[in-house]
């Protein structure tokens, strides 16, 4: 890769991040809604596969879920530097945020307008959210599998209906996975 | 100095013993900072959760710079943002390392295919979550209707339409949907 190339990548891994990191209110899973419409959608860096792949390992890895994508997503682009420069990406604006709202909270805590306009963003979130849950949810249907669409909907129903915790669904996946695996082994080596 | 250095290996357990996002990591906070090494007091401690989850990015990072700032300014907010990433940074790569290897493997592809609609699962269980608590500022499953915000439900309307309707920058929508509810909250 040439050096004008791969500087470009890492700009635009940095900006990506910094502005999405920044953007984010409202936990783990929000930031990997908008990474994948910047880097599936608008960029097509990756592949939707790829991106939800990523999703399941930051969730079950220590650590904060926009790190722990950042540091596979970076990876993926450029390496172990890109990894770090898409870290760098991910902490600066909060730090920055923090650094200078510690200075006046109590008046940052009790402001109207900010407290307002935190409120409402949250249907804003939403509205990116459902959008990529539509196209996600979309090709699972297409993929035509009625085993992988009544997987999507039991694991829906154990998170949102009882709290079952996303670790949980995680792991269980596997396990549903490894079996299937298991039973495709056996069925092939009978048919031999 | 030697305070710092007992954060940073405070700061490190968050990383790695916080699996599973924001929520828990916040009683590993509250034991390292509050509990053994009383760096904050518990009222000091619920300011700065709220705080967190007013302000973007992960709650881990935004309690390492606020308790590393205190202790020794803009550096030791960095000392203490690098001890929380350093176990995601190893684990996560060396994940990502062995994820790009055996992908392609057939067995591998198999597992993997069975764990996405799950995902897409816990991305749509967290944007309704996120959606109730924004239209009825709650995020119980039992809907009290007399809480129903009206205004949210038609930015909700107006800003997934833009966003499917027309491509709209997602960031845009996050901000908009903020700016123009805000101003309309104030006019009426």
């Amino acid at each position: 890769m040439n050096e004008k190339k791969s500087d470009k990548i890492l700009w635009q891994l940095f900006k990506s991040t910094f502005v999405l990191s920044a953007s984010t209110f409202g936990g783990g899973f929000v930031i990997v809604s908008l990474m994948k419409k910047k880097f599936v959608e608008e960029l097509k860096w990756l592949d939707e596969d790829e991106m939800l792949d990523i999703t399941a390992i930051a969730q079950s890895s220590p650590g904060p879920i926009p790190v722990n994508a950042s540091v596979i997503l970076g990876y993926r682009m450029h390496g172990v530097v890109g990894s770090l420069v898409a870290i760098a990406g991910t902490i600066i604006p909060p730090m920055i945020i923090i650094s200078i709202i510690s200075v006046f909270y109590t008046e940052f805590r009790e402001n109207q307008v900010i407290a307002i306009a935190l409120q409402v963003m949250r249907v804003g979130v939403a509205a990116v959210i459902m959008d990529v849950v539509f196209n996600l949810a979309t090709n699972v249907f297409k993929g035509k599998s009625k085993f992988y669409i009544s997987l999507m909907f039991i694991a829906f129903i154990a998170t949102f209906f009882f709290n079952v915790s996303a670790m949980l669904v995680i792991l269980l996946s596997l396990a549903i996975g490894i079996s299937e695996l298991v039973i495709i082994h056996f069925r092939n080596t009978r048919n031999i | 100095m030697g305070m710092l250095i007992k954060l940073f290996f405070s700061f490190l357990q968050v990383g790695l013993f916080s699996v599973g996002g924001g929520y828990a990591a916040i009683p590993l906070i509250q034991n390292q900072i509050v509990d053994t090494h009383a760096l904050l007091t518990l009222a000091e401690f619920t300011d700065l959760i709220t705080i967190a989850e007013m302000t973007p990015g992960p709650i881990s990072i935004n309690s390492a710079t606020f308790v590393g700032t205190r202790i020794a300014g803009p550096f030791g907010a960095v000392v203490c943002s690098i001890a929380c990433i350093i176990p995601s940074f190893i684990i996560c790569l060396t994940l990502a390392k062995f994820y790009y290897k055996y992908r392609d493997l057939g067995g591998v592809k198999t597992v993997l295919a069975a764990l996405r609609p799950a995902v897409v699962a816990l991305i749509a269980s967290a944007g309704m979550s996120i959606l109730l608590l924004g239209l009825f500022n709650s995020d119980s499953l039992v809907l009290n209707f007399d809480n129903f915000r009206i205004i949210e439900f038609g930015l909700f309307c107006v800003g997934f339409f833009a966003i499917r309707k027309y491509k709209i920058n997602p960031i845009a929508i996050i901000f908009g949907t903020g700016f123009i509810g805000t101003i309309i909250y104030f006019i009426i």
